[in-house]
């Protein structure tokens, strides 16, 4: 274990300027998220237009530089993605966290994986995957237009 | 009292956890334990075991006797009137509910108030809560001043003539402010209100007299007292204990039943339905005999100074905000860092064997009034010293340097 991997470059200077942070008016599609444990919470706010692409998207929250991070590379990384797209990187990144040792999607290119893979040094650190995850579980939810507030502890 | 012999006393320090020396300063949350405490448990299961209360066999007289022996161990200790003033629940939670369930049963109804403060711990809400939905009772919280404390006029603030309860924590486990208990207990009564102290912080690091205090109910909880875990003590005032319904139904607590009616067990089997938490009750005696050889006027000495320590160590460390300032205070630190969320914190300190707690510390009406998601907190035990305080420090300069502060 070495904190280097978990707090690289990249999420320390994501968690402490995330992008996308906030809310903007002509959103069709939200969710929120929280993690009972520590407080954490995020709420996911987008527009799907009517190619079913994401036109744009933001979150408002707090928490660690963990999630803070995890929430703004994301919310980065699926703008202009279409639904099937957003759903496919969403599977894969958690499927890198818990178990993957890379990326698998062809979506995503090369420098997006990296950027992606920055966060995987949560692997080591079993009570904060739930940190990284958490935004991710709420962009599905938003997608699905779950009324449920996602929970870490289900 | 040399702090390394005790400290020899605990196992866990003979260890490196994760290749550090452990620096444990989350004793709040749940305090580590002596190695009379675990060996006793070991031998009443290997040598000594059966349950207790029911059979006449020689196993089963002596475990009684063990599992009684420590109610008047915890009796003396808490300066009880009353050896029958000792109920074992399975921890400070359950003593608290079982207060809310039997009382607010007998003397709540829609409309009533039970005071409590912003500053209590979950286990001293949600039961009361529960009677909110049940019974449509009002639950009122006496206000914190800007120190971090509940003064007694806080609470006087909030007394009504509904004001049926008052339920108050002794020593906040979030900013360590120890309340007037007993001006609160004689106000109260002075309006003929039962008080319900929530000891959970307060049995572990300073002197209880019952008598004293003359509270209704107090609740402690044995894992953080050096402990084990599932097992703790509502102490209450036999008349309450007499005049309440029982809380759990099940064997050991009745006297006869017949299929037309049921009646109850004396106290306190009373309110110990089931069978109990028998090794852990027993093994609660050595950690109480561990807190009384050394002395618990020493122990709040030495958590006093290294409180003082800790304070001034942490005031010196830029950007290192301290929550609270309150005038009477226990060993209990929660602490912000400006640019550094608390779990970060926390990850980071571990990495040095430091363990701290992150997250709202089940306060989250607490937090919520301080407008902070969460705090990270450093709390002491009869084990540190201040060696774990430079430590402490030390980690958090990492932090800072981590994050380029």
């Amino acid at each position: 274990m070495d904190l280097k991997d978990l707090y690289q470059e990249i999420i320390l200077d994501h968690g402490k300027n995330p992008r996308n942070l906030g809310k903007f008016d002509n959103y069709n599609k939200d969710a929120k998220g929280n993690n009972p444990l520590c407080g954490d919470n995020v709420h996911v706010y987008l527009r799907l237009n009517e190619n079913k692409k994401v036109e744009d998207i933001a979150f408002e929250g707090h928490g660690c530089a963990i999630s803070m991070a995890s929430a703004s590379i994301m919310t980065d990384m699926v703008r202009g993605k279409e639904e099937k797209e957003v759903k496919e990187i969403v599977t894969d990144f958690l499927g890198m966290i818990k178990e993957k040792d890379s990326l698998e999607t062809n979506i995503l290119n090369e420098d997006e994986k990296t950027k992606l893979m920055s966060l995987s040094g949560v692997k080591q650190y079993p009570m904060r995957v739930k940190c990284a995850t958490l935004s991710w579980h709420t962009l599905t939810s938003a997608l699905d237009n779950s009324d449920q507030i996602v929970k870490t502890e289900d | 009292m040399n702090i390394y012999d005790i400290k020899k006393e605990f196992p866990i320090f003979d260890d490196k956890i994760q290749n550090n020396d452990l620096v444990y300063l989350d004793s709040a949350n749940s305090s580590q334990k002596p190695r009379i405490v675990v060996d006793r448990i070991y031998d009443f299961y290997t040598k000594e075991f059966s349950n207790v209360g029911r059979s006449v066999h020689y196993l089963a007289v002596a475990a009684t006797n063990l599992y009684e022996q420590t109610r008047v161990s915890v009796q003396k200790y808490i300066r009880a009137k009353d050896k029958d003033e000792i109920v074992f629940t399975k921890g400070a939670t359950e003593a608290i509910n079982l207060v809310a369930n039997t009382f607010g049963q007998k003397y709540l109804s829609e409309g009533d108030e039970v005071l409590l403060t912003e500053l209590e711990h979950h286990s001293n809400y949600v039961p009361w809560h529960f009677l909110r939905k049940a019974k449509n009772i009002k639950i009122e919280f006496a206000e914190i001043n800007d120190d971090g404390e509940v003064t007694l006029e806080a609470i006087e603030k909030k007394i009504t003539n509904k004001t049926k309860i008052i339920s108050v924590s002794h020593l906040s486990n979030v900013t360590g402010a120890i309340l007037p208990i007993k001006e609160i207990v004689q106000l109260a009564h002075s309006k003929n209100i039962p008080v319900l102290i929530d000891g959970c912080q307060g049995a572990p690091h300073l002197k209880l007299d019952m008598q004293d205090i003359d509270c209704d109910f107090y609740a402690i909880s044995g894992h953080k007292m050096y402990g084990p875990t599932g097992i703790g003590v509502l102490y209450a005032k036999k008349k309450w204990l007499e005049d309440l319904p029982p809380y759990q139904g099940g064997g050991g607590m009745i006297n006869e039943v017949k299929k037309e009616g049921i009646t109850y067990g004396e106290l306190p089997n009373k309110y110990e339905a089931g069978t109990m938490a028998t090794a852990q009750v027993i093994a609660f005696n050595e950690s109480i005999k561990f807190m009384e050889k050394i002395g618990i006027q020493n122990i709040e000495k030495h958590e006093k100074e290294l409180l003082d320590y800790g304070l001034e160590k942490l005031r010196k460390n830029n950007s290192v905000n301290i929550i609270g300032n309150p005038k009477e205070k226990g060993g209990v630190i929660s602490f912000t860092i400006e640019g550094v969320h608390p779990h970060d914190i926390a990850t980071i300190l571990d990495e040095d064997g430091v363990a701290i707690r992150a997250g709202h510390h089940c306060c989250q009406i607490l937090h919520d009034k301080l407008n902070l998601p969460a705090t990270a907190r450093a709390s002491f035990g009869v084990y540190n010293t201040k060696d774990d305080i430079d430590k402490l420090d030390e980690a958090i300069n990492k932090c800072k340097k981590i994050f380029n502060l």
